[in-house]
């Protein structure tokens, strides 16, 4: 055992351990660890990859569905889709690293995410992603968007893999601290799919991909503390990607993988070859003797240490099947793609991490200790108080109601963001039925007429005013974004973006969305099957607004059945389906109403009632497979207006509406109630007596045509000049010096 | 018609390529691995788009000097028709087979979206599917789309006939997505076998995908090529 330089408090708090954890430390392994062992502990110990904080609340998440494969616990969650298919999907944040260095932070996040699905055996299908900028008066912020979309696009088009949607908004609590959210969306066949618990002793252990060079080490320690004004200083963290070697592992392992030899694989993500190797270790029961001398690097003098922290990129372990024969046919698959393969370790039955390196050997640790013992924390959290509603008796009158509409759509959070998904490319793979800009994107299922609908949401501006009812509208969001398509929605990615756990309001923003995540995914039977946290998103203290990313999976049976948001003839009827409470006076609290048009961000948000949103939800999709629905649309952000307004931009026919007697007008256009959706007809008796009978709230509000959305006795705004501001922000707002 | 796609390494269009080439042919399409030295004997070679060995360098400049491009330029030569779709076409220009090269967009940004294209000349096997001016609807996907010639080369191609395809709106008015000199989507060969082009026929070639104004080139060549 090699010793080293003896280790200080300095370094102890240099790698990020608590004094508890150090003791602990000591304690299990009865000796000082040394430098090399003190890094591996750091990283797996981090937030990043221990889920200490996170861990408690997670366990109460719902995981399973008689379609759910594999849920969370391995690198992605895997759900059955019917014809001996799977899909295979999780998304991941990339938020320091993008901030410190947007285009590699951004492109590397991709890279990880599609690597985490290819891995289980998955071809990759599609890719999308949450972004979340600060303020656009911000100085950086216009750098970090361009950095950003280049860095996903970059790696996305580069590696084939379509970008298929998304979402992108901006607020001034993203200022220091962006986040970058990338899912991965894969198909595979249900009975090869791979998973990376290490098993048969004397199996050999095998590196593939890029060689290891420094780049990245402690990426998954800097993840796990906040930002200051060194922060700059960490850009050497960030990894450096290439997409065009990700492309050929990807050939390469698909290749491999349908030949018979593969025991068990795993990328290196975060804390790179340390974390894959305890990993895959931890899951088999077994240990792993590696020999580092052997692991392909980049260039001379890189120690145990870096080798074993290193998060560089495009890399991938893999367990074989014993014998010369699986070694060989692995070796020529490598071999054709011009690929690093190189046997580094056996599987042993010791149940420890032994490393040699120079004929010395530079760490021994017992594995399950150091995986399955990691701290887990049960955090002090402090509920939000809760939020007044704010009603349209609240907000200052508001001439022309109508007159607001240009105002949202071209305000940051609702502007066509064209300018970003016109560089990526959305088509590749020619299986893109319906890219973004929509509900929720459309991707075949290649050589099939079934179809994936897939989107990504999420709304902080109500996870912040009140946590519980922001975590059960994402999800139900997305729930019903996939419902407006037709599809039918099968699971969840969750990609759980927060600030400091360790400062109770924001632990208790955590808990409550976690709880409000759980809620809605029972009641609506769309289960988590995979996910990621990123905590500490914080800089100087300030602290981000609660993000829980969801990302949702729906499936057609045959994609011809689908329904797209834009209206598509005129003269036909729109009918609102959902309780408004306009007549009330309608909510606007946390509504984007009250945030762009009078400049408030307060009140308590909607209430999402998950029975109503799953009725309406199965009464719209029942609409929609019978043929009876033209377009349909879902209602969120700006509400009925807004979702009006999208509607006839995107099949460019405007529409003569008109309010209910009595209600607030400005409530019932903006007010951002749950559980809705515009849906249009030529048949509206049909659906309307069928909307009785389920006891499900339907009204016609109007029927298409023109070229205006008119509401009666309240003047009409132009549909041309509502796409024109839609249309026109993005690209004005960069083009400006 | 027996057709053959280049796969290098870092294609990521030869599988849309091979679908929308089987679907016209009926027949089964080759794939051609750019280490061989060697290619089938057929009646059409297609350079399929992607990020051929990760494009460093510039695009397309390293697949040009690959073993197999040597074979594809002898092929054409012989009169063997070739088409070429965005980095095919990148690299049909870095291995010389075209006149001029693919400049970086204008807008220095990635443009992925559908565009329209004025039919130029149907004097090819690869446009004889389609009507003398017709506009047809045809996505882009290129960083590296800008076409640049001298005006020496540009009057040659504009005289003789081998302007394929401009960029124009969906009326056939002017429209220039990239920067294109004399709006150039695609140009052919002296001698009208060789065709280079920046859109992708393959992504529109079936009506699910929003389009399938694609599909007439792929049987144009099915029908001259059998």
């Amino acid at each position: 055992m090699s010793g080293g330089e003896p280790i200080t408090p300095e370094m102890i708090a240099a790698h990020g351990l608590s004094d508890d954890e150090y003791a602990r430390l000591l304690k299990v392994l009865g000796r000082e660890p040394n430098i090399t062992e003190l890094g591996i502990f750091s990283v797996m110990w981090s937030e990043h990859c221990s889920y200490k904080s996170s861990k408690k609340w997670l366990k109460t998440l719902p995981t399973e569905a008689p379609w759910v494969i594999c849920g969370p616990g391995e690198n992605a969650g895997v759900i059955d889709i019917g014809d001996g298919q799977a899909v295979i999907f999780k998304m991941e944040s990339h938020n320091h690293p993008s901030y410190i260095e947007p285009y590699q932070g951004a492109a590397t996040g991709v890279g990880g995410i599609l690597r985490d699905v290819f891995t289980m055996g998955a071809r990759p299908i599609a890719n999308l992603n949450a972004l979340r900028f600060g303020s656009p008066d911000h100085p950086k912020t216009k750098h970090l968007v361009s950095g950003v979309v280049a860095g996903i696009g970059g790696y996305g088009n580069c590696v084939g893999v379509p970008t298929v949607g998304g979402e992108c908004e901006f607020h001034a609590a993203y200022n220091g601290n962006i986040l970058v959210n990338a899912m991965t969306v894969g198909l595979a066949e249900k009975d090869k799919i791979f998973y990376s618990a290490a098993t048969g002793i004397g199996n050999p252990v095998i590196y593939v991909g890029s060689k290891t060079g420094r780049d990245g080490i402690h990426g998954a320690t800097m993840a796990s503390t906040e930002f200051n004004d060194d922060s700059e200083e960490k850009r050497p963290t960030v990894q450096v990607g290439d997409p065009f070697t990700e492309k050929l592992l990807i050939e390469a392992c698909l290749e491999l993988m349908a030949t018979d030899v593969i025991v068990a694989i795993q990328d290196m993500g975060a804390a790179g070859l340390a974390s894959s190797s305890f990993e895959m270790a931890s899951k088999g029961g077994v240990g792993i003797e590696m020999n580092l001398d052997l692991v392909p690097v980049r260039e001379e003098g890189i120690t145990p240490y870096e080798m074993m922290l290193s998060e560089s990129q495009e890399r991938m372990l893999i367990v074989l099947k014993p014998g010369v024969e699986a070694e060989e046919k692995a070796r020529a698959i490598f071999d054709k793609w011009q690929l690093d393969f190189a046997v580094v370790g056996r599987i042993t039955d010791s149940g420890r991490m032994v490393l040699t390196f120079e004929a010395e050997t530079v760490a021994d640790l017992p594995i399950d200790f150091l995986v399955s013992a990691s701290p887990e924390y049960d955090r002090p959290w402090t509920p939000k108080p809760k939020q007044g509603e704010i009603t349209a008796a609240d907000v200052a009158a508001a001439g022309e109601p109508l007159q607001a509409l240009k105002n949202l759509v071209a305000c940051p959070d609702l502007a066509s963001k064209r300018w970003i998904w016109e560089q990526y490319d959305h088509m590749v793979m020619a299986d893109t039925v319906d890219g973004p800009g929509g509900d929720a994107a459309i991707v075949r299922v290649h050589g099939t007429n079934k179809a994936l609908a897939l989107t990504i949401d999420c709304t902080p501006r109500y996870c912040l005013a009140d946590p519980l009812q922001g975590g059960r509208q994402a999800v139900a969001e997305a729930w019903r974004n996939i419902t407006a398509t037709g599809a039918r929605p099968l699971a969840i990615t969750d990609n759980l973006n927060f600030g400091n756990p360790q400062k109770p309001d924001i632990m208790g923003q955590f808990v409550g969305c976690v709880k409000g995540i759980g809620e809605a995914c029972a009641a609506l039977e769309f289960p988590v099957v995979s996910g990621n946290v990123s905590f500490y998103n914080e800089t100087k203290g300030e602290a981000v607004l609660p993000t829980p990313t969801i990302g949702g999976v729906g499936l057609f049976a045959d994609a011809s059945g689908r329904v797209q948001a834009a209206f598509q003839d005129p003269a036909e009827a729109i009918i609102l389906i959902g309780e408004s409470s306009g007549n009330l006076g309608g909510n606007l609290g946390a509504t984007l109403y009250l945030r762009e048009i009078e400049g408030r961000e307060e009140g308590a948000p909607p209430y999402v009632d998950l029975q109503a949103e799953r009725r309406n939800g199965d009464f719209v999709r029942g609409c929609i497979e019978a043929g009876q629905v033209t377009a349909c649309h879902d209602l969120s952000g700006g509400g009925l207006a807004l979702a009006l307004a999208e509607m006839a931009m995107a099949g460019n026919i405007g529409a003569a509406v008109e309010a209910p007697d009595g209600v607030a007008v400005i409530g019932w256009l903006y007010g951002e109630d749950q559980g809705r959706y515009l849906m249009t007809t030529s048949d509206p008796a049909i659906i309307l007596a069928a909307a009785e009978k389920a006891a499900v709230a339907a009204r016609q509000i109007g029927i298409t045509g023109g070229s205006e959305i008119a509401l009666a006795g309240n003047g009409a705004v132009p549909v041309a000049e509502l796409l024109e501001l839609s249309e026109g922000w993005m690209p004005d707002y960069m083009a400006k010096p | 018609m027996k057709a053959a796609v280049i796969v290098f390494p870092g294609s990521n269009c030869d599988r849309d390529l091979r679908l929308a080439l089987e679907r016209s042919s009926g027949g089964p399409v080759e794939m051609v691995w750019h280490g061989d030295t060697d290619i089938p004997d057929v009646d059409l070679i297609a350079v399929p788009g992607g990020f051929s060995y990760g494009d460093y360098l510039r695009s397309g400049a390293m697949a040009a000097h690959s073993p197999v491009l040597r074979e594809v330029v002898a092929r054409a030569n012989k009169g063997v028709p070739v088409l070429g779709i965005c980095n095919g076409f990148q690299i049909l220009t870095e291995a010389g087979l075209l006149p001029g090269v693919l400049m970086r967009n204008a807008g220095l940004k990635f443009i992925c979206r559908d565009v329209y294209l004025r039919v130029e000349t149907t004097e090819a096997p690869f446009t004889q599917g389609y009507g003398k001016g017709q506009v047809i609807r045809i996505p882009i996907a290129h960083l590296d789309g800008n076409y640049f010639t001298d005006d020496d080369t540009l009057k040659r191609l504009a005289g003789e006939d081998r302007v394929a395809f401009r960029y124009c709106d969906a009326d056939g008015g002017a429209a220039n997505p990239n920067g294109s000199r004399d709006r150039i989507a695609g140009i052919l060969n002296e001698r009208g076998n060789v065709l280079g082009m920046m859109p992708h026929p393959e992504r529109l070639a079936d009506p699910m995908l929003g389009g399938a104004d694609g599909v007439a080139m792929f049987d144009g060549l099915a029908a001259a090529l059998s």
